[in-house]
């Protein structure tokens, strides 16, 4: 009898809560883990939202949500007040995601860089940054004096070691003397440590920083030390005029408005989305012109190559650190090899943290 | 010429009534504060606060997560209120909810995929002896080596926060998770249990409210209680009266990293599951807030940490509804500290405005 009773109080007042909220008109709820003026990640992710709005579809976003217990309220929340499609911008909101999901059959989400799709009303979507990756390897290669590169890691996981590798087997194309040092930060976002990890491969000779961190910190310590630099995520040129030979650019910008469009005119299905070059999620901001005019030519050539098809980043013969094949002669590595890629290829220095 | 003077005057007459009264005049003030600032913004500052104070509120769903949010803060806040009642300053709450959560969450993963009733009172007070020892350092090296118990206490939060990023990303992380840094989640013999389904709020909850109780009862019914309320007034009366210092120290940093590692392990077993790098937002540093918005009184600390975990939910959906910057909620926050202390400023202490002939100042 009681228990019943809760049931029914519970019951009405999610309705209540869901009948204040809801309205007809469709809108789609983006959360963020970082602030919108990061100039990097969530930066870009915002920038796809303005993209949505300017399709004329109306937007909320929820910024600096941190991946712990309160992403779930956030997302629930999102999925309460009537959002009908639902963009969560960062890995760790991948169980809430997949949690509320379950709760909200008729609201559509949408997870970036995860793999849990456990209900039909989930979608997950990722870029394939290490086609960019392969773009600075070989301007890296060319580039370089003391053939030595210094890249600034996160989190040891697949993505960024995939980025790591991308990056070194292109340079080596090009140059094989090349030798890829590297300094895991163990954080996405942290400009002391990143500006300082950047110093470490500076005094180590590096002289060609790359980052897979989110900060402008690296490219700004590499400006002061005259030596060059990638940008990250987003164009980040004005941060480091003089260093920056290109960035990597997440464009989410397409897929964010065919996505919301689709939601809307009722087409949505659940799908898993890799995108790169070809599609435009991957893009390369303005070449620096330090870089002369032949090279600028080869790597727009190796840009083509890599959007159409005809050159891929992980072509065979590719070594691991200890000399066994991991891709043969001819071949490409497949979606699923790059999916869960954890060793290094030869010519990276040192181990992966464990 | 008259030159104003300000002085500034020890009240003698300060009504106590009053002290307990500020929290609520340091509220509303925040709250109008709050309204002008929305004003500033653009937003009609009705509307805000609103969407802020209200709306989060306004559902079971809402005001479960409410609650979810606020024992955390409780837990933690009646910890602290031991310490800071005797004049000893733990800042370091938040490394103690960490390494009570290490502890715990190791627990939980020792006895991963395996079931019993035993299992999570284990994780339990692992959690909570994992706090207390967490919080003995700095109460050791205070008692026995005069040391700074603000300075230690603080600097112990990064070495547990360096500990847990360690732990996940290496000999803790999830084997099967492409080396994401987080542990596997835990299994549900160690989960705390949901109060009702289609919520989140957890059994941990009792947890807090046994502390409200425990904590009323050891502050106003016991020897100790008394001993840590006479050092709080006077130490120099405690030392007549012929307290032993030392042991009190210790005993009231153990009651608070142990609070602080409750807390800790009530969060990875209840709402996220499992260990990885976020396990709180700073709790430990906001339940600091709580505890003086509860005039370091067990009941008073409760109706704080429901305030406080108001400004973190209020400024989500303030978010999601108006599109108002989140940080406003970490605004309002620092508002509720400075008007408390602003007003027990002006409780204590009276301002008088003396206007002076400019040759009378010499003197």
């Amino acid at each position: 009898m009681y228990k019943n009773f809760l049931r029914y109080l519970i019951s009405a007042f999610f309705l209540l809560g869901l009948g204040t909220s809801a309205n007809a008109e469709f809108k789609v709820g983006f959360v963020y883990v970082g602030p919108t003026g990061d100039h990097g990640w969530t930066y870009q992710h915002h920038e796809g939202r303005n993209a949505v709005e300017a399709a004329g579809i109306k937007t909320t976003f929820v910024e600096s949500v941190p991946e712990g217990a309160d992403a779930e309220r956030v997302i629930r929340q999102l999925a309460q007040s009537g959002h009908d499609l639902i963009f969560t911008t960062s890995f760790g909101y991948m169980d809430p995601t997949n949690k509320v999901a379950k709760d909200f059959p008729n609201v559509k989400f949408e997870h970036a860089t995860g793999y849990k799709r456990e209900h039909s009303n989930v979608s997950t979507y990722s870029a394939r940054f290490y086609e960019g990756r392969t773009l600075l390897g070989h301007i890296a290669g060319k580039m370089t004096k003391t053939n030595t590169i210094g890249y600034i890691a996160s989190f040891p996981i697949p993505e960024v070691i995939r980025g790591i590798n991308a990056m070194t087997l292109a340079a080596q194309k090009v140059n094989p003397n090349i030798k890829t040092k590297i300094v895991w930060v163990f954080t996405w976002y942290d400009p002391g440590k990143e500006a300082e990890a950047a110093q470490a491969l500076i005094d180590q000779g590096a002289d060609i920083i790359m980052q897979h961190t989110d900060s402008t910190a690296p490219v700004q310590t590499a400006e002061k030390a005259g030596v060059w630099s990638f940008g990250q995520a987003s164009d980040m040129q004005r941060f480091a005029p003089k260093s920056i030979l290109t960035s990597i650019i997440d464009d989410w910008a397409p897929y964010y408005v065919e996505r919301a469009i689709a939601a809307r005119d009722g087409t949505w299905g659940q799908q898993d989305t890799w995108h790169g070059l070809k599609e435009g999620m991957v893009a390369m901001a303005p070449y620096n012109s330090e870089m002369g005019a032949d090279l600028v030519k080869e790597v727009e050539q190796l840009q083509k190559d890599l959007a159409s098809g005809k050159a891929h980043s992980f072509t065979g013969p590719i070594y691991d650190q200890k000399g066994n094949m991991l891709v043969a002669e001819g071949k490409v590595a497949d979606d699923g090899m790059l999916a869960g890629m954890s060793v290094y290829v030869k010519g990276v220095e040192g181990d992966i943290p464990k | 010429m008259e030159v104003p003077l300000i002085k500034i005057e020890k009240r003698n007459d300060a009504p106590m009534a009053l002290y307990f009264f500020t929290p609520f005049i340091a509220i509303i003030l925040t709250i109008l504060g709050g309204g002008i600032i929305f004003y500033i913004l653009g937003f009609n500052p009705i509307e805000a606060l609103k969407f802020y104070f209200i709306t989060p509120i306004s559902n079971l769903y809402g005001f479960s997560e409410l609650l979810l949010k606020a024992t955390p803060l409780c837990l933690i806040a009646i910890g602290l209120s031991f310490c800071f009642k005797s004049n000893n300053w733990n800042i370091g709450a938040e490394g103690q909810l960490t390494f009570g959560a290490i502890v715990g969450g190791g627990v939980a993963l020792l006895f991963y995929n395996q079931d019993g009733f035993y299992i999570l009172p284990l994780v339990i007070l692992a959690g909570a002896i994992g706090g207390m020892i967490f919080a003995l350092i700095p109460a050791i090296l205070k008692t026995y080596f005069n040391t700074n118990e603000i300075l230690v206490s603080l600097m112990l939060v990064y070495v547990s926060k360096l500990l847990l990023d360690y732990l996940v990303v290496g000999p803790w992380s999830n084997p099967e998770g492409f080396n994401f840094p987080e542990t596997r989640q835990f299994s549900e013999s160690s989960r705390m249990p949901l109060l009702f389904e289609g919520l989140r709020i957890h059994a941990g909850i009792f947890l807090a409210l046994a502390a409200v109780m425990l904590s009323w009862f050891i502050l106003y019914k016991t020897y100790l209680g008394f001993q840590i309320k006479v050092s709080g007034l006077s130490l120099k009366t405690a030392k007549y009266a012929g307290f032993k210092g030392k042991t009190m120290i210790l005993v009231v940093f153990m009651i608070s990293g142990a609070c602080a590692g409750l807390a800790g392990v009530g969060e990875i077993t209840g709402p996220i599951g499992q260990l990885h790098r976020m396990i709180s937002p700073d709790y430990g540093f906001t339940a600091i807030i709580v505890a003086f918005l509860g005039r370091l009184n067990p009941f008073g600390i409760i109706f704080a940490s429901l305030v406080v975990a108001l400004t973190y939910l209020g400024a989500e959906t303030a978010q999601i509804f108006l599109q108002i910057p989140k940080y406003t909620g970490q605004v309002f926050q620092g508002m509720i500290l400075f008007f408390l202390l602003a007003s027990d400023y002006l409780l204590f202490f009276k301002v008088k405005i003396l206007n002076l002939k400019k040759n009378e100042l010499r003197h």
